[in-house]
């Protein structure tokens, strides 16, 4: 008997079952991650540059980090809520919490941390237009005390790296998704983080001085770097779990997210990472904002690769 | 008191009357099961054989559904069964994700979480689950774990070393247990799931998780206006036949005309 037929003498085959569930977590939670990590992003690479160089190196930082942030924020909660089967019932998470979960536990965190961008983003913006609400009384009082702005920032700054990283809690709780180690994956929320949080803000950065931008790109080569040597390290030398090994089948040679992944890989990481690494001698703007976006297309297809490959294997 | 359930695979021959009489108990809609009987051939012919493996909640002792639920929907009962309260739950399906054994389904009538409670409000009035009672060959058996002079308990001792869980790697540490199963049965990736047509049915996943119909929109109209499909609800099925005679009756009268 050869060793062929000993396999197929074991093969064991379903000849009978019910449908199972497919993508239960799908492009609104990509979606979701993507927007908390520009959200968050923006203001731990803004607080990076402002602890560099003088304000008056980024004339436009002050108010346009909190309104990237506070428009990434909102979509993020917008699709967290329309993500819920029941979606008006989120009032529970505020009402029953159960604080073994992570997503009680980061929706808290993300809710107050929304709230003290959008206070930031109305302190800025009444500053940025000091003719908007000028007899209004909510705008008057803002305006006295826009030295909150420097008061909430620390708090922000600090706030922004568990509202980054607490989806990669989540993910670990999932028991049943053995690709999602909470190690790898908080590591790498912060990294996403920092990767568009750059790249956002290399959009921007136009009137900026030529030392900030040069910061940008090596957040933004350093994070890719670092992040796709993560993903290389899954890629290549997750073998020792069954269930894992068996979920990167999708990603690998053959598997049906296989283009995917790779086109993840070079939007996101490949291209920006030469470009910056190229930029930090020789500044070309333009390239700079096509790595940006490319960063932020890759990242988003990485995280829907990520999210939904666990998914793909049957549970029972 | 922890209670457990058993079955003796040795003794299942996969009539999947446990199916039937759960769905009907626990009015389980369309697309969903609480507990299914999955086959499974084994070997090529002619050294073949099949085997019959029910899956339901194993009501873990340290539950992965329980810790992610954000609202305490899925929550503990002092008899140890990890029990579900669709009143509350938000449908995040944060369950569905954590559970490593696909125990849990998005109802698709009522768009929360649900699956199966060892039929909680029939063990509270001392009755057996549903699926217990409905077998013809004992397979099932189900009581106090922590009670030595138990069934189930007893069964247990009586078959040391036969006993299994599914994926005790996990460290869920499961309620519910498995005499004469093997790696090819309880492991799902000990065996090849090919979708198509097989020998009895179409081997494929549900396209949605919940209700199908159920639209953005709907999610927040339908709890404040009602829903948008109420004339599917139950009685419309339990009107059914009394429709399909009055159909069937005027049309044929139009026949004769």
């Amino acid at each position: 008997m050869d060793h062929g037929t000993v396999i197929e003498a074991t093969k064991a085959v379903v000849t009978m079952d019910v449908a199972l569930p497919g993508i239960i977590w799908g492009w609104m939670i990509t979606l979701n991650m993507w927007a908390k990590s520009i959200g968050t992003g923006v203001i731990l690479v803004g607080a990076f540059l402002l602890y560099r160089h003088k304000k008056e190196a980024m004339p436009n930082l002050r108010w346009m980090m909190p309104l990237i942030s506070f428009i990434a924020l909102n979509v993020f909660l917008l699709f967290t809520l329309l993500d819920l089967h029941q979606p008006l019932r989120m009032v529970n998470i505020f009402l029953h919490p159960h604080w073994t979960s992570a997503i009680t536990v980061g929706a808290w965190m993300a809710s107050i941390f929304t709230g003290l961008v959008t206070l930031m983003l109305a302190i800025s913006a009444l500053e940025r237009f000091p003719d908007f609400g000028r007899h209004s009384r909510v705008a008057k009082t803002l305006r006295e005390k826009s030295y909150l702005y420097e008061k909430l920032f620390p708090f922000v700054v600090f706030l922004a790296l568990p509202v980054t990283m607490y989806t990669a809690v989540i993910m670990a709780e999932a028991s049943a998704r053995e690709l999602w180690t909470a190690p790898a994956e908080l590591v790498q929320m912060l990294f996403a983080a920092f990767m568009v949080g750059s790249a956002s803000l290399l959009l921007i950065a136009d009137k900026w001085s030529a030392e900030a931008r040069r910061d940008l790109a090596m957040i933004l080569a350093i994070s890719v770097a670092l992040s796709f040597t993560m993903y290389m390290g899954e890629y290549f030398f997750s073998f020792k779990a069954a269930e894992v090994e068996a979920t990167l089948a999708y990603i690998h040679s053959g598997g049906s997210y296989n283009t995917q992944f790779w086109a993840a890989m070079v939007l996101g990481y490949i291209i920006p990472f030469f470009i910056a690494k190229g930029s930090l001698k020789v500044e070309n703007r333009t390239m700079m904002k096509f790595a940006a976006v490319t960063t932020l297309i890759g990242l988003y297809l990485a995280k829907s690769t990520w999210l939904e490959i666990p998914q793909m294997i049957p549970l029972s | 008191m922890k209670l457990g359930f058993l079955v003796d695979l040795n003794l299942c021959m996969g009539c999947k009357g446990c199916e039937v009489a759960c769905k009907v108990e626990n009015e389980v809609p369309l697309s969903s099961w609480r507990l299914r009987v999955k086959y499974i051939d084994i070997g090529t012919f002619p050294d073949t054989s099949r085997s019959f493996t029910p899956l339901r909640c194993n009501h873990c002792e340290n539950s992965p559904c329980e810790r992610i639920c954000p609202v305490s929907a899925l929550h503990y009962l002092d008899n140890g069964i990890v029990n579900i309260d669709s009143s509350r739950c938000i449908g995040c399906a944060g369950c569905m994700m954590a559970c490593p054994y696909g125990a849990i389904y998005m109802d698709p009538e009522s768009n929360t979480a649900d699956k199966c409670t060892f039929c909680a409000h029939r063990v509270e009035s001392g009755m057996m689950p549903a699926c217990v009672v409905a077998c013809p060959v004992e397979a099932n058996i189900f009581g106090d774990v922590e009670d030595e002079t138990s069934h189930i308990s007893r069964y247990i001792m009586e078959h040391q070393g036969a006993v299994q869980v599914r994926k005790p790697e996990k460290h869920t540490n499961p309620k519910h247990f498995y005499v004469g199963g093997g790696n090819q049965t309880l492991n799902p990736l000990a065996h090849e799931r090919i979708e198509g047509h097989g020998l009895f049915n179409n081997i494929t996943h549900l396209d949605a998780i919940g209700d199908p119909h159920h639209s953005i929109l709907d999610r927040f109209i339908a709890p404040i206006f009602g829903g948008h499909n109420e004339h599917l609800g139950d009685e419309s099925f339990l009107d059914m036949p009394n429709n399909i005679d009055e159909d069937h009756k005027s049309h044929k009268e139009g026949g004769d005309h």
